[in-house]
């Protein structure tokens, strides 16, 4: 991996820790689909995530956005070691931890987090709050039994800005919002340093999704905590993020400051993104340049040669089609994956 | 406007007063409480709010498609002039709905039949209201898609749905909409299913079609930055009720109802940094007992007395705005409009 500089750092990242608490290479993962061929010795995989590299400094949010089938979702999992991983490693605090199983994984897992897109379907409705927040701190040994953790989760409960006398309740007694603060709570549970958050404000609305989004800043601010924040949602990536890694068909196609990406994105990817999103704001959404992108994300099982980019860009031309771009700096602190910029 | 051209009705679609209830096991929700608006030829009217506003079902009462225990209790929905309602108004609404009045749901996954090839399903809605052969059909189907943007239709009218992606079955969909040249095309959130890049496809193929056919379009949505680029006015909906409605050049850089402002400080927003966001604290009320006077005042940060005891009217404010508050245009102190420090 020598495309990937550490040492261009700006000074607000050396503030916050010069060794990263996460870092990601060249992570592949593929999920089998089928076999092909007359006797069906051919195997067919997707390619769910291919050669992705990338660190997530202490303190630091990394947006990670793509469209549906870019591989983030399935990114954040490998991190969390939830899926198979085909190739690449996956460093945590200094430590490998692409194979460690057993007693290691699960003590791994107290200092990785999960919370989830739908607040509806990741809560046990036959559980009371009590139990679905207190459930890590019982899995893990912190206490014996739930009745223990019952001081804990009203303090948890206080943390993420839900009434203590929750405890007693069901999921069902509370909006989608306040949903999202039990499962936040509950990723809290076990005070992990790093979180993925997978879409969690996607399925709320725009006025909910607002608090939610500000109490993730403010538990940042406070407890220390380190993210990765998958989401579609550009507008809110670039709200919540200190840097942005861009996924397309299973590959980062470019990755940087937040404000840098926004303000001079790199990858014709990136760009076209960035112009779709349209601005609740009619006189300047008539002024903006709008870049239409032909056709859809190419197929996982059998992705395209060269730059998987190249069947949808503006710009291609035959190197594209044959070769693939590396991942490499464009400017100080940005890297982008194409020939032509 | 003028109504020089017809003049045996003034607007295109009526609404009026209108009312719908459900009644749930733990009372009546009062899904949509006098909610009027009017739509004319050509013309795009954005209906904008989130879950639970009303907008869906308004534009289901529209469609004539409420069914137990919803019921339209009150109110008015005038096509040209001629009620949709009652006895006469719906036989009325049956004539024209599919054919004048075509609607695009959401869930382009769901709103086709897996069953049949495409192909099949947009002639049946040919041959069902125009009356066309098998052949005639045919032909027109090919042509619909091709104004879609589906290449090689003659192969494609073949395929099943799942044999499509979600961008080209909401093509699909729209096709089928337009098979009868509507005149009003009502789309609910027609690109939330969809991913940005796809959704920026419908939205100018939308735009490239009511430019060419003439068609008015209801579009219902809870994307602010989506309406701002399809439509002309747009009305808010907050609890059921319209709250604010004005052109769309008007209302986003200078919101008049606390509601509509709290939105746009709610929205993260691509061209601007913000370091906080500015929420709207507590959430939406519940239908069935919805607060006395206007139903934004446990939530918002410029109530007054009088907002707990009066429901404020909808109030002309010149320029084709309304707003309905008792003190619209106030700023609350110390936030900053979601719009208008953003030019430079």
């Amino acid at each position: 991996m020598p495309s990937l500089k550490l040492s261009e750092r700006s000074p607000e990242r050396d503030r916050r820790g010069a060794e990263p608490l996460l870092i990601v290479r060249g992570l592949t993962v593929r999920f089998p689909v089928g076999r092909a061929g007359f006797w069906g010795n051919r195997r067919l995989f997707v390619h769910a995530v291919d050669d992705v590299s990338f660190e997530i400094f202490r303190g630091e949010t990394l947006g990670l956005v793509g469209e549906t089938g870019s591989g983030k979702t399935t990114t954040g999992r490998a991190i969390l070691r939830r899926v198979p991983i085909a190739a690449g490693t996956i460093t945590f605090k200094g430590n490998d931890i692409t194979h460690v199983d057993g007693d290691n994984l699960r003590h791994l897992r107290r200092d990785m987090q999960l919370v989830f897109q739908d607040p509806y379907a990741s809560l046990n409705p036959r559980m009371k709050v009590l139990d679905l927040v207190g459930e890590p701190l019982v899995v893990h040994g912190v206490v014996r039994r739930i009745r223990e953790a019952r001081d804990r989760v009203r303090e948890l409960l206080e943390l993420v800005g839900l009434p203590a006398d929750a405890v007693d309740r069901y999921p069902h007694a509370f909006s989608g919002g306040q949903r999202q603060r039990i499962g936040i709570a509950r990723a809290l549970a076990l005070e992990p340093d790093f979180i993925v958050c997978d879409e969690p404000v996607s399925a709320l609305d725009v006025s909910i999704r607002a608090q939610v989004v500000n109490l993730l800043q403010n538990l940042q601010d406070r407890l220390g905590l380190t993210y990765l924040f998958i989401a579609h949602d550009l507008s809110v990536v670039r709200h919540i993020s200190h840097r942005i890694a861009v996924m397309y068909a299973g590959k980062v196609v470019e990755i940087a400051d937040r404000d840098e990406i926004y303000e001079n994105p790199k990858h014709p990817y990136t760009q076209a993104l960035l112009s779709a999103v349209p601005i609740p704001d009619p006189a300047l959404q008539r002024t903006r340049r709008r870049q239409i992108l032909r056709g859809e994300i190419p197929n996982p099982v059998d992705p395209p040669p060269g730059c998987r980019f190249h069947t949808r860009c503006p710009i291609a031309e035959d190197r594209c089609r044959t070769d693939p771009p590396p991942l490499e700096p464009k400017r100080p602190e940005h890297l982008a994956a194409c020939w032509l910029t | 406007m003028s109504g020089e051209v017809t003049p045996a009705w003034k607007h295109l679609l009526e609404v009026e007063h209108l009312e719908v209830r459900f009644f749930t096991r733990r009372g009546e929700a009062q899904a949509v409480r006098d909610v009027s608006f009017t739509i004319d030829r050509g013309e795009t009217l954005g209906l904008v709010g989130e879950s639970g506003s009303g907008k869906s079902v308004t534009s289901l009462a529209v469609l004539g498609l409420i069914q137990l225990p919803g019921k339209i209790t009150g109110g008015d929905v005038r096509w040209k002039g001629r009620s949709l309602l009652g006895q006469g108004g719906e036989r009325y609404a049956r004539s024209i709905r599919g054919k004048e009045l075509a609607v695009v749901f959401q869930d382009p996954m769901t709103s086709l039949n897996p069953l049949f090839p495409i192909g099949t399903q947009i002639g049946e809605v040919l041959r069902y209201h125009m009356g066309m052969s098998k052949s005639q059909a045919r032909t027109r189907t090919l042509e619909l898609l091709d104004l879609v943007g589906i290449s090689n239709p003659a192969q494609r009218i073949h395929q099943y749905p799942h044999e499509f992606s979600g961008g080209m079955r909401q093509r699909m969909l729209i096709a089928m909409a337009l098979a009868c040249e509507p005149e009003l095309l009502i789309a609910d959130e027609p690109t939330t299913a969809l991913d940005v890049t796809i959704q920026a496809q419908i939205l100018e193929l939308l735009a490239e079609l009511q430019e060419r056919l003439e068609v008015a379009v209801l579009l219902i949505s809870h994307d602010l930055g989506v309406v701002a680029q399809v439509c002309h006015r747009i009305a808010v909906m907050y609890a059921g009720k319209i709250v604010e409605s004005g052109p769309a050049e008007e209302v986003f850089p200078r919101p008049g109802h606390p509601y509509t402002m709290g939105l746009m400080r709610s929205t993260p927003r691509l061209d601007l940094i913000q370091a906080r966001l500015v929420g709207i604290d507590g959430a939406p009320p519940d239908l069935v007992r919805p607060p006395a006077g206007c139903p934004f005042h446990p939530r918002c940060p410029l109530a007054v007395e009088e907002c707990l005891e009066e429901m404020p009217p909808l109030e002309a404010h010149g320029g084709g705005r309304e707003v309905a508050c008792w003190r619209a245009f106030t700023e609350a102190v110390g936030a900053e409009p979601g719009a208008g420090s953003t030019r430079g």
